[in-house]
């Protein structure tokens, strides 16, 4: 048998307590190509974090300064435990700044 | 209008990454945002389809408001329920006046148009303070790319297959906004996602009007419409460029187009990216055209003016 | 203080929801339920009862909102008949295992087809696997105490199952009785409201009505089997607390003359007091007849009504309902003879069909029964060729 909870353990008509705990559940697995964001092509846009649909673009109060010496105050970043490698980012990235590359297991 | 930008999006996030949505799927979008555009103080019915199995699989939610699930036709029957008993526990001093909750419905397509009017045009017509939102893909695509009264004409799905006799769905797509505004509710708009501003704009207005509101979210769909999952946002934008989709409101008895386009693409081009229509002949992609331009003469004559022009040939 | 009135079973019901103060009701009108929601509605307009009304498009809306207006802390209220009730049907068994404490009252009615307005249990019958907590008045003064009773059981921190009260169509709901109407401050210490059950709210946000794979749905289905199950001490605790009260008895079941009965007939609604006019003249001539009458249909009351069986030399049940093609063909049948099945009761269990469709429920129908079981007195089951037989229909 199982090891999950019995009946009596668990919360009366299937009702979820905790909001937002669909992240438990990691969908990297789903992801054949995986997004490359490079940092310095990166105009801080915000277009991949809008049209990421798990949300998995992080948007952090990160600073960076780009090679060229620009400095940038929020960096994007890939959250790797829920992209499910759709690709969306890398082709509305209006620089091209997200590349899709095979994903190594 | 509103100067909102896509900077102004908020940052929190109400759609908890984790739910089974298709990679690129468009509904999931439609979902964040729309979330991002009502904020925390909502309790959402959602009807039976795609986006309530893949975000709602015991014992894990996506969701990070409080949102119920009943049956698939009766998304809008159970909001106006909630809807009362906010409005009678306030009355009671249960839950205090002050407090702002806007009970919000979300259906898909077949949810909304087809198994779900009855209830809809219940909650229309007895004026709840209710945003009902339909997100539309166009087919049955949680049981697996059924069409619908949403599937456009043309359309490949699994019950109107293209043969020898079929050429896929022979009819073309319910009005349903046209439907919705029969009932004289005070505001309804469509919205895409491919044009954020004017998405947060429209959801932003509908929720704050005290009375029920109705929006149509264009939501494209990766495996019922047959594209790599990366041109989620590419026909999205194809579909207002080519006249297909028109983002317009409806404020009272104001119509006014949201997203002019000055001229259009053909309607091959948004055809052709989608499998749904890869069996289409050029004499079938020209009653399509036939039918969009029609659509959109309509459109100028409520606008009063040409905001969707011509299509310009390459 | 009690004020004694005279009301129709439904208006009774109706005073019941105004004595509850109810929060929201929805609801649909079909006959003969439909006086019940044009009182409430009366009461709402008059500012009697402090309460949303939702004129609804459909029953499956009503069912719907009410389900809606629970999940958000509210005390609801809905009613319905026949086609009506099967319209609910699919929310029914989203309601129960959702567990949210709606109360329903049903007037009973046939169902289709033939389109027929009348009396009969099919309707009542047909949600008897929905898992709902149901309950059969006898009249209009039990519909209405029965509604209030359904408050207290439904929203017992224990239960949290929803309650239909089902009363006959036309019999009971306009028949115009003496009705002692409860209080609303009465009702409200008796039943009081509590909102212990999950809720909608945004200051706490949870998930409900979610999706349960092969992985988690048995053991929703088992939590509420169980709890049905372990219901019966809340609603033998309320009906004690009625007593209290308001000085009124409810049992589960009736019974009349089971003790040393040959005879024992089982009855529910209104037919059980024609069947206890002719019971009683028969003891009057010396005949050894008895009378169960079943007021708890769900869950069923099966060791407190063997215990009343256990003397028989014949049971006969009288089903104003049928499954046809079914092994019982009339479901209370199918209830009573699992109940002496399991206990090893092996005498003639017999089924009267009666009184489909509004058509009367006569003395002498009760009289033929009652021979017809006398002349199987001594014989076991087996031996029965027959189980079920229709009365009072033309051949």
């Amino acid at each position: 048998m199982s090891t999950l909870p019995g009946w009596r353990k668990i919360p009366r008509g299937a009702v979820i307590l905790e909001p937002g705990s669909s992240v438990r559940y990691k969908t990297a697995s789903w992801r054949v190509l995986k997004p490359i964001i490079d940092q310095d092509k990166c105009i801080r846009c915000r277009i991949c974090w809008t049209y990421c649909p798990e949300p998995a673009i992080l948007e952090l109060d990160q600073q960076y300064t780009s090679k060229s010496g620009r400095v940038y105050r929020v960096t994007y970043t890939v959250d790797y435990d829920y992209c499910k490698g759709c690709g969306i980012c890398a082709e509305e990235c209006p620089v091209r700044a997200i590349s899709m590359v095979e994903e190594v297991r | 209008m509103s100067g909102f930008t896509i900077a102004s999006i908020p940052r929190e996030e109400l759609l908890a990454p984790g739910h089974r949505m298709c990679q690129g799927c468009g509904a999931a979008i439609v979902m964040r945002h729309l979330l991002k555009a009502l904020g925390k103080d909502v309790i959402i019915a959602h009807a039976t389809g795609c986006v309530e199995v893949t975000t709602s699989l015991y014992p894990e939610t996506a969701w990070r408001v409080p949102w119920i699930h009943v049956a698939f036709e009766n998304a809008a029957a159970v909001a106006s329920g909630i809807e009362a008993a906010v409005k009678a526990l306030k009355k009671k001093g249960e839950i205090s006046p002050e407090k702002k909750i806007k009970v919000v419905a979300i259906g898909g397509d077949g949810g909304t148009v087809d198994i779900g009017l009855q209830a809809l045009s219940g909650m229309l017509e007895r004026g709840h303070n209710i945003l009902y939102i339909l997100y539309d893909n166009e087919a049955y695509m949680n049981t697996g790319i059924q069409r619908s009264g949403a599937t456009p004409l043309y359309a490949w799905t699994t019950t109107t297959p293209a043969g020898k006799v079929w050429r896929g769905e022979w009819r073309r797509k319910k009005d349903i906004v046209g439907i919705v505004k029969a009932h004289g509710v005070p505001y309804t708009a469509t919205v895409n996602f491919a044009y954020i501003s004017d998405f947060y704009t429209k959801l932003k207005k509908a929720s704050e009007i005290d009375g029920p509101t109705f929006i149509h979210a264009y939501a494209p769909c990766v495996p019922g419409w047959r594209y790599e999952p990366h041109l989620t946002v590419k026909i999205a934008k194809l579909a207002v460029q080519t006249g297909i989709w028109v983002n317009y409101e409806i404020d009272g008895d104001s119509f006014r187009v949201t997203t002019p386009v000055s001229k259009r693409l053909p309607v091959e081009e948004y055809l052709r990216a989608q499998g749904r229509f890869a069996h289409l002949t050029g004499e079938e992609v020209e009653m399509i055209q036939k039918m969009v331009d029609e659509d959109v003469d309509y459109i100028n004559k409520l606008a009063g003016s040409v905001v969707i022009g011509p299509v310009e040939r390459k | 203080m009690s004020k004694v009135i005279p009301l129709s079973g439904n208006y009774a019901v109706a005073y019941a929801v105004k004595a509850a103060d109810v929060d929201v009701v929805a609801a649909y009108p079909i006959t003969p339920q439909t006086a019940v929601v044009e009182k409430v509605a009366e009461f709402v307009a008059n500012g009697e009862l402090d309460a949303e009304f939702l004129h609804v498009e459909s029953e499956h809306s009503a069912l719907s909102a009410v389900l809606g207006a629970s999940a958000a802390g509210a005390r609801v209220f809905t009613a319905t008949s026949a086609q009506g009730l099967l319209l609910m049907y699919e929310i029914m068994h989203i309601a129960s295992t959702a567990r949210l404490p709606i109360v329903m009252g049903i007037a009973t009615r046939a169902i289709s087809a033939p389109i027929n307005i009348w009396c009969d249990h099919s309707d009542f019958m047909a949600a008897s696997d929905t898992g709902w907590i149901m309950l059969m008045a006898l009249n209009a003064q039990e519909a209405h105490d029965l509604i209030i009773a359904a408050y207290r059981i439904a929203e017992d921190p224990r239960v949290h199952i929803p309650v239909a009260v089902g009363y006959d169509g036309f019999i009971v709901s306009h028949t115009v009785e003496p009705v002692d109407v409860v209080e609303r401050e009465k009702a409200i210490k008796y039943a009081p409201k509590r909102v212990t059950w999950y809720t909608l709210n945004p200051e706490k946000p949870m998930t409900m009505g979610s999706l349960a794979s092969p992985d988690w749905y048995f053991e929703f289905r088992v939590q509420l089997q169980n709890a049905i199950e372990s219901s019966r001490e809340v609603i033998s605790e309320a009906f004690t607390d009625f007593k209290h009260y308001f000085g009124r008895e409810y049992r589960e079941i009736d019974s009349f003359y089971t003790d040393d009965a040959d005879v024992v007939l089982v009855s529910m609604g209104s037919a059980t007091g024609t069947v206890l006019a002719f019971v009683e003249e028969a003891r009057r001539a010396g005949m050894k007849v008895g009378l169960l009458n079943v007021r708890l249909f769900r869950p069923f009351p099966e060791v407190e009504i063997a215990k009343h069986l256990e003397n028989a030399k014949v049971v006969a049940v009288l089903d104003r309902a049928m499954n046809a093609g079914s092994s019982f063909v009339g479901p209370l049948y199918s209830d009573i003879v699992v109940t002496m099945f399991k206990r090893g009761l092996d005498i003639p269990v017999i089924n009267h069909i009666t009184g489909l469709g509004g058509r009367a429920v006569l003395k002498s129908y009760v009289e033929s029964i009652v021979k017809h079981a006398y002349s199987l007195v001594g014989k076991k089951m087996r031996d029965i060729e027959r189980h079920y037989s229709f009365i009072g229909v033309r051949e």
